[in-house]
């Protein structure tokens, strides 16, 4: 990001302090009020934890206990589990949805596709239905006595239970792909656009066919895109919520605090135990910190080879 | 003239486009027939295909339930959805401006929250937000949804963007020599020049607070107050198999204005998720 060329036009003059608050004042208090207020509030919860004095009566009081919640969170095995679950689901659900969308968008890319724009949109349009009803869909799609899907499949002898325990995180990572592949299929479609179409035309004059010339040059070529639609899905699967808080409307095998974010709300609203909320909330962020560093490093790495 | 693909090419290539179709368009299909049927039906009809038609009795039904909630929460979710379309957009365009065309001490360090913005996961602000809304009493009122709407880290990043790419620094200084303030400037002439960016930041304000639900899960218990997709929610919880007629249509309800609305401004969202790869 050069900061340079664009600073003209301000800096020759004496500097329009006002105008500068004014336009840039609102957003920075929301901010200050909606980020780091509450970022900074629950750091410092997370260091203290309620105790009520002598045998539980009495009012309570916070008391300082350092790292203690935290040495909680990460002891705790609902934690750990949770977090082998979203990763379980984002190693089925990222690669599925990338692979899918760069493949509609390859397809729809290739000289031997018919009817674009309707497959573009087709593909689009669960982006354009809210999560908790793709979720709620989806959920009566998994439910045997409604879905005429299951049904299908039980009448060709096939007992699958899409809400029991050992699929229960397939369905999940099917309501994703179903969302977002589409999305991921508009962003690389833009990308391959701006592909000039010299290379294409010099790949066809030496003959390679069109699996050639996507798998080959269009999509080594759009590598910056995928690296970072790969990250955005990554966060996106860590704080995995709503999805499986609908599906445990229909299913037993998802309990209270079946993921990270579920254990957070719960322990919060549950147990009443912000402090441990906000810490499990401060862990999952650091995971999501680190797993975004690895995602630049690999890309920086990537582009300079 | 070079030679075309091949008819083998061809009908592969457009039969596996046609089999994702089918993906993508069965589940919303089946929402489509699903509304139109009673409750008893759901269970005992084909899935693909009508039965009798009971659209009119649902959507009655979904409008009257629960002493008429769901007007409420379709009002509601409008109202979440303009406050945030209007907070943010005005919010983002003006500071993404700023960005783009002027420098001052902290320049970098406005920058550097709008980046942070983009890269913290959203559903982990929720717990701190109900910790600090508690604290100064704004729990289950509607300023608890909207004030966090307002705010858009992508918003500004895409109007950064947009300004430095499409407003000329002449246009500023010319207009300058004639004597207007800056903050003129930015009203009359460069929010103009920048509205393809602000309108797809509204849009994608408004989808935001349209689909919100973990936080006025946590932050809302006076029904009246929900979203739609809050009171889904509740239904399902509630209620679960005796309402799914209900809830179906009830989601009909509520995804035939987006669907339509995103199909007239494709445009915008092309922009927001190629300019700025969006974070969902």
């Amino acid at each position: 990001m050069t900061r340079r060329p664009t600073g003209g036009a301000a800096t020759r003059r004496s500097r329009p302090v006002l105008a500068i608050t004014v336009l840039a004042g609102p957003f920075v208090l929301l901010f200050t009020c909606v980020y780091l207020v509450p970022l900074a509030y629950s750091l410092v919860r997370s260091l203290f934890r309620k105790q009520s004095s002598g045998i539980g009566i009495g009012p309570q009081t916070d008391v300082f206990v350092g790292l203690a919640n935290y040495v909680e969170v990460v002891t705790d095995p609902t934690f750990w589990t949770g977090i082998g679950r979203v990763f379980g689901y984002g190693f089925f659900q990222i690669p599925l949805t990338l692979l899918l969308a760069m493949a509609i968008a390859l397809l729809i890319d290739s000289r031997a596709s018919r009817g674009r724009s309707f497959f573009r949109l087709s593909s689009f349009l669960p982006y354009a239905i809210p999560g908790i009803v793709a979720s709620l869909l989806w959920a009566y799609l998994y439910v045997p006595q409604l879905s005429p899907v299951v049904q299908l499949v039980h009448s060709w002898g096939w007992e699958v239970d899409l809400l029991g325990n050992s699929w229960v995180l397939f369905s999940i990572a099917n309501i994703a792909v179903w969302s977002w592949a589409g999305y991921n299929m508009v962003i690389y479609t833009a990308s391959l656009q701006s592909i000039p179409r010299e290379i294409i035309e010099a790949a066809q004059v030496d003959g390679a066919n069109e699996w050639v010339q996507a798998v080959r040059i269009k999509a080594p070529l759009i590598r910056g895109q995928i690296v970072l639609t790969a990250l955005l899905s990554t966060i996106g699967s860590i704080q995995l919520f709503g999805e499986p808080t609908i599906l445990r409307t229909v299913t037993t095998a998802i309990s209270a605090e079946w993921t990270p974010m579920m254990l957070a709300y719960n322990q919060t609203f549950g147990a009443n135990n912000f402090e441990r909320g906000s810490a499990v909330s401060v862990v999952i962020a650091i995971i999501a910190g680190v797993l975004a560093t690895i995602y630049h490093k690999l890309e920086t790495r990537g582009a300079r080879s | 003239m070079r030679r075309g693909p091949g008819w083998g090419s061809r009908l592969a290539v457009n039969g596996a486009l046609v089999l994702t179709a089918i993906y993508f368009l069965f589940p919303v299909w089946w929402l489509l027939v699903s509304a139109t049927k009673s409750n008893p039906d759901l269970f005992s009809t084909n899935g693909f295909w009508f039965a009798e038609m009971n659209l009119v009795e649902n959507v009655k039904d979904v409008f009257v339930r629960d002493s008429g909630l769901y007007p409420r929460w379709f009002g509601n979710s409008v109202g979440y959805g303009t406050a945030a379309a209007v907070g943010a957009t005005i919010t983002s365009g003006a500071c993404g401006y700023v960005l783009a065309k002027f420098r001052f001490p902290g320049d970098r360090l406005v920058f550097g929250f709008v980046v942070a913005g983009l890269l913290i996961p959203g559903a982990l602000l929720t717990v701190p937000l109900y910790l600090v809304a508690a604290s100064v009493g704004l729990t289950n009122t509607i300023w608890a949804i909207i004030i966090p709407s307002l705010v858009s880290p992508f918003g500004v990043f895409l109007c950064r963007v947009f300004a430095q790419g499409a407003v000329p620094d002449e246009i500023i200084e010319s207009a300058r020599m004639d004597g207007a303030g800056d903050l003129r400037i930015f009203g009359q002439i460069t929010a103009r020049i920048m509205s393809p960016a602000l309108a797809t930041v509204g849009l994608f304000s408004f989808v935001g607070a349209w689909n919100g639900f973990m936080l006025p899960l946590i932050m809302l218990t006076d029904k009246t107050l929900y979203p739609v997709t809050l009171g889904l929610y509740a239904w399902q919880a509630d209620k679960g198999q005796a309402t799914y007629n209900l809830i179906l249509s009830g989601s009909l309800v509520m995804v035939v204005p987006l669907v339509i609305g995103f199909f007239f401004m494709q445009r915008f969202w092309r922009t927001g998720l190629t300019l700025g790869a969006v974070k969902g």
